[in-house]
């Protein structure tokens, strides 16, 4: 048996259509625009002006609160100004704009392709490391990975998890550099082994990209041989169902261990990054590169020219697609990140993140919601939510503003996977209002709590 | 494209949706129908016509001209309602009863309470439960008229649990099981033959439009129920698989129970409706004035199912 | 038979009687002593129990003044000043007269003024549109149409018109009581002052964005250029955050910077209507 999470889930068709398309790389466009806010928490402050001349991975912000992360520059060039500009969702956020005048790197980063495979011994080496070259986590919520590898004093993490589930359909932009970085991975991960003084790591990737396990579990046994440092590294084969990839299910799969409501993965000895973090730790450490590129999938049913691009950050999502042939015809609606959890794109003319881990055309036939109906109370919902949450409820509950009720009934936990919402044959709009609702609970536990501290 | 669509997550759907789902329903009654039809001739496509047609039309009257909102008749849900009522009447219903039943299914019991999704009651068995009390001699003569094929021993009027209550154990011995299974002497659609109900089941099974939990804890209680009393005194009680093959249990467990709407929601939940609705049937029919329990048990279990749904819920992950 | 009836008749009697006396003692035992000035003061209200005032409910307003030293925090925005002096003859107090309010919705993004370029797919929530995504036009500021102030509105003074796309608040029936100004994620409906005659001078904009980048979202949005603020003889604009705003204690209504305004943003209503004078440079 498949280790897979133990409550509810969904089968959307996986679609990876984008699966055999080898990285490329992608020019650099004239202008990038670096946004201040490419993490969770505090945005970053920039710290250069117009005229500055900058340096390719020079820094040009820097964290303003202690869960914040430094922003780079992902090319080298004049800094033209700094300023508001509209991101994806039409938001307007300070950004950093930058004219590109050749590719210069900063010195002191190590731009060959050189393996390094010894692990440094010293632990604050590797979090300065991480944190002066800006990593934050790639699997969706772009947390700042060096937070999350200092976990309280009082908890203590036994597993380290990666995360290769990629278990949203479409997206392979994970599965890319499973294949073509693997070894690279692997380093990361033992790196983040080491900061965390675990024994044990798993790398869990879902079924259907056998290549992948195939190639990572090459990836470790050669590494095994090399050194020490990486024993206690495994590759498990986990269910494609999704979401596969959610923190808290990828715990269940893993270790059969369930996070308490409103805990921390660190409540029950977890500490999980992303496969994409894993690689960015490796070239912050071994090479003292900061995230400057990371990989996109370009991709849609209704898209000719599929595509895996390594993209400068800061490249505004309609070069790329204008890179790529342009908008296809039939597209209505372009998603940053996957169908199931991604997030519509208001402005195409706004840049990528770190975090950006796709660019997804969906046609109307796909997307657009159906005419709701009356709930018919067949549970789907109820089924398909991996926290065992009971969507119709919620969404009632919600509609009159039943806080007490919300919170007896877990609203909190909701993880916003869209599960209720894809499988509701009624087409409600289950997650909208929840999402909401769960804002609101949130707000009314913290503000209770607050005080106690 | 001039202007991007925007909405929140997800930006997929599945393809299941209300009228795919009723639309299952439908395909797994087909196999029932069809056993009722060939065994009852003409007379059952008469009373299926009308129920569908009264019920469909009903839904669409009252939704359009009486709530003023736009009809959802395309969702199939009245055409369940309609197959499910004509497969628990007599092929010798008059038209009018039929209509009546339709009535009160859709316009009193589904259209009050807002139509689909807001009703307490399954419709088809409310339909038939008062066409049952009103018309009693309409609803209990179950002779075949003019069937397409004939059943071994055909033609008499009552059921085999009719047959029971009145004139005891004796009366029935020698039922053969296997010739039940296939084709039974008279009764409704259930009773007629349980492989054709148990092949629905199992569509529905593996299209996962229902959950077996409460089908299978109706049986279950039913069967163990009946055992009971079966081993202590084999005399005077029928044996468990008597009761399991006879009446509308197996037809009521599997797509009258599991009506979505009527239903308690979580797994647990479905497992103590189920309980509750396999011993008040077996209570009826040991103990009862009716032969036969089904729809009143399963009424009785549908008035829990809002305090069911209050006290049992999922499991929730990360709490004990 | 008799019997019977007689013994029926005794045992209820005997059984009331107990229960009587019990309701009585426990009446007693548990009655809560609240001040009988409450339900005087309760009588008085307009018994909507809108919230409008920041409490709970118009008993919960009606307890609070009774506790109250004077009536100077409590203000009653739907029955407005002629309920207050009511209050404040049942209290003995004194009230202070209170000008009335009105909602208005500072925004002119019209359809016209202001071209969509996206579209909505979602629940119809102007909560659930904002933390989405900045809305169906390039202005991250403006309305988001989808009318949560019109559901939160709860005497049926406002309601979308379906050509503008923007709320509109029926004067006569707004109460002031603030529900809307809550409910709108994006604040954009502010109370002021209702004015004399209904007149109100106010910059029908809330956009902080830069000059030009706001005027390439909506035509008619405040692009900050102060002129409104230097004609005003009064001082009651400010610029601030590139959006003029005016202050409806200081202004006089004599509607100069109306004609100053180069995008129309600033908004004069229910003044009488004089005859247009045709500007050619216009």
């Amino acid at each position: 048996m498949k280790n897979t999470f133990s409550i509810g889930g969904v089968h959307p068709n996986d679609s990876k259509i984008s699966a055999d398309c080898a990285i490329e790389v992608l020019p650099a466009p004239k202008t990038v625009y670096i946004s201040m806010a490419q993490h969770l928490g505090g945005p970053a402050k920039a710290i250069v002006a117009p005229g500055d001349k900058v340096k390719t991975g020079q820094v040009i912000g820097e964290p303003t609160a202690f869960i914040s992360a430094y922003v780079h520059s992902s090319v080298s060039g004049t800094v033209k100004s700094v300023g508001l500009r509209k991101d994806l969702a039409g938001i307007p956020v300070i950004h950093v704009e930058i004219d590109v005048e050749g590719d210069e790197w900063m010195e002191g980063i190590d731009t060959s392709d050189r393996l390094v495979t010894e692990i440094p011994q010293d632990k604050s080496f590797i979090i300065d490391r991480i944190k002066n070259n800006g990593v934050v986590g790639l699997g969706g919520a772009t947390f700042p990975t060096n937070v999350k590898l200092c976990p309280p004093p009082d908890k203590k993490a036994e597993v380290l998890i990666l995360n290769g589930a990629e278990c949203e359909p479409y997206l392979t932009s994970d599965y890319r550099i499973m294949l073509e970085k693997s070894e690279q991975i692997v380093i990361g991960a033992a790196l983040m082994k080491k900061v965390l003084g675990v024994e044990r790591t798993v790398i869990g990737i879902e079924e259907n990209k056998p290549k992948a396990i195939e190639a990572m579990k090459k990836a470790v046994s050669s590494l095994k041989a090399v050194s020490g440092d990486y024993s206690g590294i495994e590759v498990m084969t986990l269910k494609k169902k999704y979401p596969q990839g959610g923190e808290k299910q990828l715990i269940d799969a893993v270790m059969h261990r369930q996070v308490r409501s409103m805990g921390l993965p660190i409540d029950v000895g977890a500490v999980v990054q992303n496969v994409a973090t894993s690689l960015a730790v490796y070239d912050a450490v071994q090479k003292n590169r900061p995230i400057v590129d990371n990989t996109v999938t370009v991709t849609g049913d209704c898209f000719s020219r599929q595509s895996n691009l390594l993209v400068r950050v800061g490249t505004p999502v309609s070069y790329i697609i204008d890179y790529l042939g342009g908008v296809p015809e039939k597209a209505v609606k372009v998603v940053s990140g996957g169908p199931m959890m991604g997030k519509a794109i208001a402005n195409l003319d706004a840049a990528t993140l770190k975090g950006t881990s796709s660019v997804l055309f969906l046609t109307e036939e796909q997307t657009k919601r159906k005419p709701q109906s009356n709930c018919i109370r067949c549970g789907k919902c109820a089924d398909a939510c991996p926290m065992g949450l009971e969507p119709f409820l919620l969404n009632k509950l919600a509609k009159n503003g039943m806080m007490d009720e919300l919170e007896a009934n877990a609203v909190q936990d909701c993880i916003e996977c869209g599960c209720c919402l894809y499988s509701c044959p009624a087409n409600i709009p289950l997650l909208d209002v929840i999402r909401l609702a769960k804002g609101d609970v949130i707000r009314i536990i913290r503000s209770r709590t607050a005080p106690k501290k | 494209m001039d202007k991007l669509l925007v909405s929140p997550s997800p930006h997929i759907h599945s393809r299941t949706s209300t009228s795919s789902l009723m639309l299952d329903v439908v395909i797994a009654l087909m196999p029932v129908t069809i056993v009722s039809v060939l065994f009852y001739g003409w007379p059952e496509i008469l009373v299926l016509c009308v129920s569908i047609v009264s019920c469909v039309a009903l839904e669409y009257l009252i939704t359009r001209f009486m709530l003023k909102k736009k009809p959802a008749v395309s969702d199939f849900s009245a055409v369940v309602t309609g197959i499910l009522l004509a497969l628990n009447l007599p092929s010798t219903t008059p038209w009018w009863v039929v209509f009546i039943g339709a009535v009160i299914a859709i316009g009193v019991v589904k259209m009050t309470f807002g139509g689909l999704g807001q009703n307490l009651f399954n419709p088809a068995i409310a339909g038939r439960v008062f066409l049952l009390l009103s018309f009693p001699t309409y609803m209990t003569n179950w002779a075949s008229t003019g069937g397409f094929i004939k059943a071994t021993d055909a033609v008499s009027g009552s059921t085999l649990l009719g047959i029971l209550k009145e004139e005891g154990i004796n009366a029935v011995a020698g039922t053969d099981y296997l010739n039940m299974l296939f084709l039974n002497t008279g009764g409704s659609a259930g009773e007629l033959s349980a492989i054709a109900v148990i092949i629905g089941f199992i569509y529905l099974l593996a299209r996962k439009v229902i959950k077996p939990y409460i089908t299978l804890s109706i049986l279950v209680t039913v069967f163990v129920f009946a055992g009971i009393f079966w081993l202590v005194n084999p005399t005077e009680y029928a044996d468990p698989l008597f009761h399991l093959l006879t009446g509308g249990i197996l037809l009521g467990s599997v797509f009258m129970a599991t009506d979505y709407v009527t239903s308690p929601m979580s797994n647990l939940g479905g497992i103590i409706f189920g309980i509750g609705i396999g011993v008040i049937t077996m209570v009826i029919r040991l103990f009862g004035a009716y032969p036969e329990g089904v729809s009143f048990a399963i009424l009785i279990m549908n008035m829990t199912v809002p305090l069911i749904n209050r006290f049992c819920h999922q499991k929730k992950y990360g709490r004990a | 038979m008799t019997t019977t009836i007689i013994w029926t008749i005794a045992i209820i009697t005997v059984l009331g009687t107990v229960l009587a006396v019990v309701l009585f003692l426990v009446a007693k035992k548990f009655k809560v002593e609240e001040d009988p000035r409450i339900d005087e003061v309760e009588k008085v209200m307009p018994g909507a129990n809108c919230g409008g005032c920041g409490f709970a409910g118009c008993r919960a307003f009606a307890q609070s003044c009774v506790e109250a030293s004077d009536l100077d925090k409590n203000f009653c925005p739907v029955g407005g000043n002629d309920v207050m002096k009511k209050v404040a003859a049942v209290l003995g107090l004194e009230v202070k007269e209170k000008a009335p309010m009105v909602a208005v919705v500072r925004c002119n993004g019209t359809c016209e003024n202001r071209p969509r370029v996206n579209d909505y797919d979602g629940v119809s929530s102007c909560k659930v549109k904002a933390a989405l995504y900045s809305g169906d036009t390039g202005c991250f500021y403006g309305c988001l149409g989808c009318g949560d102030c019109v559901s939160a509105c709860q005497f049926g003074a406002l309601s979308m018109d379906p050509v503008t796309g923007l709320p509109v608040v029926d004067e006569e029936k707004c109460t002031a009581c603030g529900a809307c100004v809550k409910a709108c994620p994006k604040r954009i409906i502010e109370l002021r002052n209702k004015g004399p005659k209904n007149r109100r001078v106010f910059v029908s904009c809330v956009n902080m964005e830069k000059g030009a980048v706001a005027r390439k979202s909506c035509k008619s949005a405040c692009i900050g250029c102060g002129k409104c603020a230097k004609v005003c003889p009064f001082g009651a604009i400010t610029v601030e955050h590139n959006v003029a705003y005016i202050d409806f204690n200081k202004c006089k209504l004599c509607k100069k910077c109306v004609a100053e305004c180069p995008t129309g943003a600033i908004h004069a209503v229910n003044f009488p209507v004089v005859k247009p004078v045709m500007k050619e440079e216009a």
